[in-house]
């Protein structure tokens, strides 16, 4: 039966129109791979225009000081680590590895800090009535549309009253108690999107409120608090002005404002050595942000449930 | 060992809302209750004030002897099985089903013991290591059911269980969760058991008893056959039986026996109508009779409804004719083995209701005004 029927439909006409239907499909894939060639030159030009400082700046930093000037093109003429090594030294009596460390100091506690303090207080907004709710949560969000320079000098002065100036404290503690209200914000709409019952079945099961937060409500909020704590990683990373304000020894400068530090204290720039330590400030939260890529997009695409 | 009383239990919204209207409701040990009614009638709302998820604004709640009002629902000695499951979507099915029995500090080998013998039961032992995202519906059910049996509970908590599963699934969970429920008694562990379905066949077929609702009321609380035969008003009569049973509105007289007026047409009925009825005179009632309980009468006989058949639906071994009698309508359900087309003369049928089927509701307060007697 069937292969009469294959027979009846290979006349010669039907095999012309194959022949003809196979000639525009290969017509219709060539200009496909000709368009997609032409996309992906454009695509890739532009994104060398815009990775071309940060290119440059890898170049630069293996030239010699006098080169960086004179040749405008990124790949060094004589490569050298004299940049590194100078400039790790710096000219102040601590090397860049200490404020490294500092930077880790600031950072680590920040970070804990908010994903545990954060969570809470959203744990709080998006699942519990309390009076004063709306009027508590408003002020959530209007601190999130609150420019920080606002309360810089309030900060300042309540800190400096507090005796915390020149410790790490003045960064910390903002962000224990949930400061940064777009996190919080974050993780609301996050877990709005999680369906109670998870919960309640925790509840029934005999969780108490902390227990179901912890066991339950974090396991599912996991995606958005690797976004939260890659976000507060990044930002607390190129965190300029807090430092600035509150640190006054340089011992305890992170690597922010110990960049700064050697424009300042040298007579005669020596660009190659401010250079290499940038390239080595962004190694960090490059490496972070591309091992926990995955996470982070997850994460901020809200509603990150899988059925 | 528990039942569970319920007194005048009261819900009111937050949004001044008032959900629940009072229901007392008395659960015998080891009976299987369920809680039926159209969408909205409040009774996922009581079942989660029983579970303690939802705060109990009037009224009281007793598991044993113990009022749980204030108990959070981890005290309460209830287990619970949601209709979208609610499995913990972050642990495997062996740990959702040990979390409970973890947050109350059991022995390791206890709690290994527990859901050996839970995941056998229900035969879920392959699925022990898997995460709920790779278990199918009927899968994720039965995990949701294990975790609410390893508790031991006092009362088993179910909302619509069934209602995300396809037809044949439900079948065969609903004989399965039957099946738990009679064995769990005979094994002389506690098996109270509030189950809320919006399908009347699962009400049917699973309660001991049946709890039928509407807009946050109890309108009868009876075994499945009572609810059937014995309707309490309008509503269970309506709501209970596939299809409907037919209302109509009618006239009911006394003149030398009980005689029922119906669209300008006289049905006659004997004493064992009138030896139910609570009270006679004349007045207009609601007249009620189930599909099966109508047959197609022979066109010379006398007490019979004539009316004009609509449509015909052939159903395999039974035949349900829609009839039209002067712009009331009614459905009739005939066995096909005694369905006769020539019954139909000119789209014309002449029906009789079975006396002893037949109900007579008050008109204002839709109570059943035939249940006297031992009918
Ligand atoms: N959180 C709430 N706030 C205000 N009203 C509510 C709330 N939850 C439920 N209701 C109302 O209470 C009534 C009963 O709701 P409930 O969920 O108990 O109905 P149900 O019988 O379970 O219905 P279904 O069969 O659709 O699940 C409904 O009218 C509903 O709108
Ligand atoms: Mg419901």
């Amino acid at each position: 039966m069937a292969e009469q029927f294959t027979v009846h439909t290979t006349t010669p006409s039907e095999a012309e129109i194959e022949r003809e239907r196979a000639r525009t499909l290969a017509e219709g894939r060539r200009k496909h791979a000709v368009s997609s060639a032409v996309r992906y030159a454009i695509l890739a030009g532009v994104g060398f225009l815009m990775l071309y400082p940060l290119i440059w700046l890898i170049g630069a930093s293996f030239k010699e000081n006098a080169e960086i000037f004179a040749n405008p093109g990124f790949i060094p003429e004589e490569p050298t680590l004299d940049g590194y090594i100078k400039g790790w030294q710096t000219s102040t009596p601590y090397t860049f590895a200490t404020f490294f460390w500092n930077t880790f100091l600031i950072i680590l506690p920040k970070v804990i800090g908010t994903a545990i303090s954060c969570t809470a207080v959203a744990y709080g907004f998006a699942r519990f009535e309390f009076p004063g709710k709306r009027i508590l949560f408003a002020t959530v969000i209007a601190t999130l549309l609150l420019p920080n320079v606002v309360t810089r000098i309030p900060q300042y002065l309540l800190f400096r009253d507090l005796g915390w100036l020149d410790t790490f404290l003045p960064l910390w503690v903002p962000s224990a108690f949930a400061g940064d209200a777009f996190f919080v914000f974050m993780l609301i709409q996050f877990l709005r999107a999680i369906p109670r019952d998870m919960e309640e079945a925790a509840r029934v099961d005999g969780a108490n409120t902390w227990q179901t937060l912890v066991f339950i409500v974090v396991p599912m909020l996991a995606p958005a608090l690797i976004s939260v704590c890659l976000f507060q990683f990044m930002w607390t990373m190129n965190d300029f002005l807090g430092p600035l304000i509150y640190l006054s020894s340089v011992e305890k400068y992170p690597v922010s404002l110990a960049l700064k530090l050697s424009i300042d204290t040298t007579e005669a720039f020596q660009w190659n050595r401010i250079l290499a330590m940038s390239v080595l400030a962004l190694v960090p939260a490059l490496t972070v942000f591309f091992l926990a890529q995955k996470y982070f997009i997850e994460g901020i695409s809200t509603g990150g449930l899988k059925g | 060992m528990a039942r569970l009383q319920i007194r005048n239990l009261e819900k009111v919204y937050g949004n001044a809302f008032k959900a629940v209207h009072g229901i007392s409701l008395d659960v015998a040990d080891g009976e299987f209750m369920v809680l039926v009614g159209p969408s909205g009638c409040a009774k996922s709302t009581t079942l989660r004030m029983i579970a303690g998820l939802e705060t109990v604004t009037g009224g009281e709640i007793r598991i044993g002897e113990r009022i749980v009002n204030n108990l959070p629902p981890g005290q309460r000695g209830v287990s619970m099985v949601f209709q979208n499951y609610a499995l913990y979507p972050h642990m495997k099915v062996r740990n959702n089903l040990a979390f409970g029995l973890k947050l109350k500090r059991r022995p390791k080998p206890e709690i290994e013991e527990a859901t050996r013998a839970v995941a056998r039961i229900l035969e879920i032992d392959p699925l022990l290591e898997r995460l709920p995202k790779q278990l199918s519906g009927g899968q994720a059910q039965r995990v949701a059911v294990g975790r609410a049996l390893i508790k031991k509970p006092d009362v088993f908590l179910f909302d619509e269980p069934l209602s995300n599963l396809d037809a044949k699934l439900r079948a065969s969970m609903r004989v399965r969760i039957t099946d738990l429920h009679k064995r769990l008694k005979r094994e002389g562990q506690s098996s109270t058991v509030v189950y809320v379905t919006h399908d009347q066949t699962e009400a049917m077929t699973m309660g001991d008893r049946i709890c039928v609702m509407k807009d946050g009321r109890i309108m009868q609380v009876a075994d499945p056959v009572t609810l059937y035969n014995r309707p309490a008003n309008a509503f269970v009569a309506g709501f209970i039986g596939s299809p409907e049973m037919n209302l109509i509105e009618g006239t009911l007289g006394v003149d030398g026996g009980i005689n029922l007026c119906v669209a300008g047409q006289t049905l006659a009925f004997g004493e064992a109508l009138g030896a139910r009825l609570e009270t006679h005179g004349r007045r207009t009632v609601l007249f009620g009779v189930r599909p099966q309980h109508l047959r197609i009468a022979a066109p010379d006989e006398a007490n019979a409804l004539e009316g004009h058949v609509s449509h015909i639906e052939f159903m395999g071994h039974e035949v349900y004719l829609h009839v039209d009698i002067a712009g009331i309508r009614l459905v009739v359900v005939v066995p096909s083995e005694q369905y006769r087309p020539e019954d139909i003369r000119d789209d014309r049928i002449r029906l009789a209701p079975r006396e002893t089927a037949v109900h007579i509701f008050d008109r204002e307060t839709e109570r059943n005004v035939s249940l006297a007697g031992n009918a």
